[in-house]
């Protein structure tokens, strides 16, 4: 290689190009990881300004700030946003698609080109959605239950549900390009088993997104046909049986809500490890309960449908395949506490987030059983309850994994340092913010508060302000993130290649990485984690 | 799945790759993986055929008696035998003949063009004799239960219409491979586009057998 061309080689990848076609048609991963980050980025407080409107509404019992519609469409523009267009992207889109190809030690993703086609697949696909729903007065929920999807809700529910199909193909292209690229693209020596416990997830969500993503596809163009063109597959008048919407609906979206976590236990799996200073506990059975969690998340898809008139015997086998899933999330559970067991535990923001990520999923994991206990569903179900048992998961796990792997991985992606005090302060507003947030909701879902109410009896007051008051705090944990990341971009410490003396292959290559990540080609000799041989260095 | 030819020397694998091999078996995979996912598709919407073919069964057997079987089976033998020729067209460009895959090619697109002509023919049968419950459309059953023989017809419109898409956008792609077989740049890299939407043609003609026996052949 000539000098010339060797500089060039090692030159970052943000360095080389600033010109608008090279952000906008950039087909290097690392590239669209940013896009992406900041499409969802923008999203995610577009779906958190409607959950700030609804909690404002909600502090006192009459409807006074906005009118009943307008709370229906509300809370339709937040799961709709959030769901779809933040929790399902989230990890895999920003942190898989820059970390995978560095972490199995390649080039790039498998097909580039078709990674760029689903960022503009997804932000197109979205912006449409929201224009759709801000614009009419679309009000089914994130859900789109028939009938009233198809038979009474305002036309532009089309709209929506094409938007939300359009996004589907981004989902479908990310799963191929994480599952070919794991297969196919491993540098020498990383066997299945020396992977990284992120790219297993990845690699299990991709599954998920492949296999489940079309069914969802299907559902909602048979919705589009009955909607647009009369053509009834789920309309009672014909003998059609609006419940076979919510059947094929949730074996889609049960293991989608899948997609929304285990993307975050491969972040946490590895933060956790690198801040104890220990191999991970229990490396296969992580892995292959991650696997586990994949496999059996299509079959517990009726528990949502308990109270919904599906037979006695349906709801009794959905009820104990529904404990079999919460059996590999219980192995992890275990296995993180394990591995801080003894470690030499460094108390950074990254760990804080981490550690709120294992206190906050055992909690939501732990309601998830008392709904999947079927008598104990009858009582809570569609109430409170069930909604601080997702945003336990989604929002107290996911999240908080997402943001803390971004810090974790920010000095690699940025080639900066962000400040870490503030970003302790953050990590804590998070976790207090969050918790007083949603623990409310525990107890006033118990008591009977029903879910997508916009005015309640009194007694519930004190619950629904603290709740209200604690979005505010959980807001400030969000929005500091966003000022102090910024920030650093331009006045934060310079990163070295390794900052946290982690494991893996991505921490071998400059902060940035070059173009093509790597300078030289990467072969990997021993087990994932070795904390040990690190630390005795 | 990158589509676009290579306009640099042969032998060289796109820059993520290490060499051709790798290259070749991340892009079949990549299809196989597409493929599966195209049968979760029409896999939700026939299990959702199931269970009304269960919950109704005899209007539903009853329904099928008025599409054209003649015409259904003709469709049928005439997709397996594009199916064949797009088979040939795989080796033919593999053993470099550009004449004779450009042939196989265009009789595969032929076929195809056939097969859509048909079954546009039969929808509109089916439109002149008001069995099209679709926009509003009259439809006027003459047998028993015309409300579970509609939702029987709904089902035939949504599967043979999806079935029809993905035979339009096959056709796009082999039009697309022709132009690449005239200018001839790359064999090898033909080769495998050929290969992979193979594949996709062959699942396309799968689909088509399966609707092909639950719309027609499930009769009284
Ligand atoms: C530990 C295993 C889990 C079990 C046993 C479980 C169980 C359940 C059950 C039974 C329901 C239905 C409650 C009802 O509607 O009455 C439910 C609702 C829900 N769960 Fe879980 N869950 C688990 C994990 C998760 C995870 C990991 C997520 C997301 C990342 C999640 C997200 C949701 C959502 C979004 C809903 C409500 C959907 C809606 O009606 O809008 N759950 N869960
Ligand atoms: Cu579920």
């Amino acid at each position: 290689m000539s000098e010339a061309a060797a500089n060039q080689a090692s030159e970052s990848y943000l360095s080389s190009g600033w010109r608008i076609r090279d952000w906008l048609l950039t087909t290097d991963h690392k590239r669209v990881a940013w896009l992406y980050t900041i499409s969802i980025t923008a999203f995610f407080f577009l779906g958190g300004l409607a959950a700030l409107v609804i909690r404002l509404e909600l502090m006192t019992p009459d409807g006074d700030v906005v009118s009943a519609d307008a709370y229906n469409q509300l809370f339709t523009i937040h799961g709709v946003v959030m769901v779809w267009f933040f929790l399902i992207p989230s990890i895999p889109n920003t942190l898989g698609n820059f970390l995978l190809p560095l972490m199995v030690g390649a080039k790039d993703l498998a097909f580039p080109k078709l990674n760029l086609i689903s960022w503009y697949i997804y932000t197109v696909g979205g912006l449409f959605t929201i224009a759709a729903v801000i614009t009419s007065g679309v009000d089914t929920g994130w859900t789109f239950y028939t009938p009233y999807s198809t038979q009474f809700a305002d036309r532009a529910v089309v709209a929506a549900l094409t938007g939300v199909f359009v996004v589907g193909f981004s989902s479908i292209a990310t799963g191929i390009n994480f599952i070919v690229t794991t297969h196919k693209m491993r540098a020498p020596g990383l066997t299945w088993f020396r992977l990284p416990l992120f790219v297993w997830a990845n690699y299990a969500t991709s599954l998920v997104m492949v296999l489940a993503t079309p069914v969802l596809s299907a559902t909602l163009i048979l919705l589009i046909l009955e909607r647009m063109m009369g053509i009834g597959i789920f309309d009672p008048a014909l003998g059609g049986d609006p419940i076979l919407f919510q059947h094929l609906f949730w074996f889609y979206s049960h293991p989608a809500v899948y997609i929304m976590i285990l993307p975050g236990m491969g972040v946490v799996s590895e933060l956790i490890t690198c801040f104890s200073r220990k191999t991970v506990f229990g490396y296969h059975g992580m892995a292959l309960s991650i696997l586990a969690i994949s496999v059996f998340g299509f079959l517990v898809w009726g528990h949502h449908m308990f109270v919904s008139g599906q037979s006695l015997y349906a709801g009794l086998m959905f009820s104990l395949f529904s404990f079999f899933v919460a059996l590999p999330s219980a192995i992890k559970t275990f296995n993180w506490t394990a591995t801080l067991y003894k470690g030499k535990l460094i108390f950074s923001a990254v760990m804080i987030y981490a550690l709120s990520f294992v206190g906050l999923f055992t909690i939501g994991g732990f309601t998830g059983i008392f709904l999947a206990s079927l008598a104990v569903d009858v009582h809570v179900h569609d109430t409170y309850f069930v909604v601080a048992h997702f945003h336990y998961i989604m929002v107290g796990s996911m999240v908080t994994a997402y943001i803390g792997g971004l810090h974790f991985w920010w000095p690699k992606m940025t080639g900066r340092m962000y400040p870490e005090l503030w970003a302790k302060v953050a990590a804590l507003a998070l976790f207090i913010g969050f918790n007083l947030t949603f623990f409310p909701q525990y107890l006033m879902g118990y008591a009977g508060m029903p879910r997508r109410y916009q005015t309640y009896p009194e007694d519930f007051q004190i619950l629904h302000v603290m709740s209200s008051l604690g979005a505010g705090v959980l807001a400030i944990g969000y929005l500091l993130p966003l000022v102090y990341l910024l920030w650093s971009l331009r006045w934060g410490k310079r990163a070295p290649p390794n900052p946290w003396r982690a494991a893996g292959l991505e921490w071998r290559t400059d902060s940035p990485p070059p173009k093509h990540n790597f300078l030289e080609p990467q072969t990997v000799t021993g087990p994932p984690y070795d904390y040990d041989t690190i630390d005795n260095k | 799945m990158t589509t676009t030819p290579s306009t640099t020397s042969k032998a060289v694998p796109d820059e993520q790759f290490d060499d051709l091999t790798q290259q070749r078996q991340a892009v079949l995979m990549g299809m196989w993986i597409f493929l599966a996912t195209e049968l979760m598709l029409f896999g939700g919407i026939f299990t959702a055929f199931t269970v009304y073919r269960f919950a109704y069964p005899d209007v539903f057997a009853e329904a099928a008696t008025h599409l054209d079987l003649k015409l259904g089976t003709l469709n049928t033998v005439l997709l397996v035998t594009s199916s064949l020729f797009m088979a040939l067209a795989e080796r033919a460009v593999n053993a470099e003949r550009r004449r004779l895959t450009l042939t196989f090619l265009l009789v595969t697109i032929s076929i195809g063009v056939i097969f859509l002509g048909i079954k546009g023919y039969e929808w509109h049968h089916e439109y002149t004799e008001k069995l099209m419950p679709i926009l509003g459309l009259e439809f006027i059953y003459p047998g028993a239960n015309p409300d579970r023989a509609e939702m029987f017809f709904n089902f035939y419109y949504v599967l043979t219409g999806l079935h029809a898409v993905h035979m339009s956008m096959g056709l796009v792609m082999l039009t697309v491979l022709v132009v690449f077989t005239m200018r001839w740049r790359d064999p090898p890299r033909l080769g495998r586009q050929i290969q992979i939407n193979g594949l996709y043609w062959a699942f396309v003609d799968v689909v088509w057998v399966f609707i092909f026996t639950t719309q027609y052949l499930l009769r009284a």
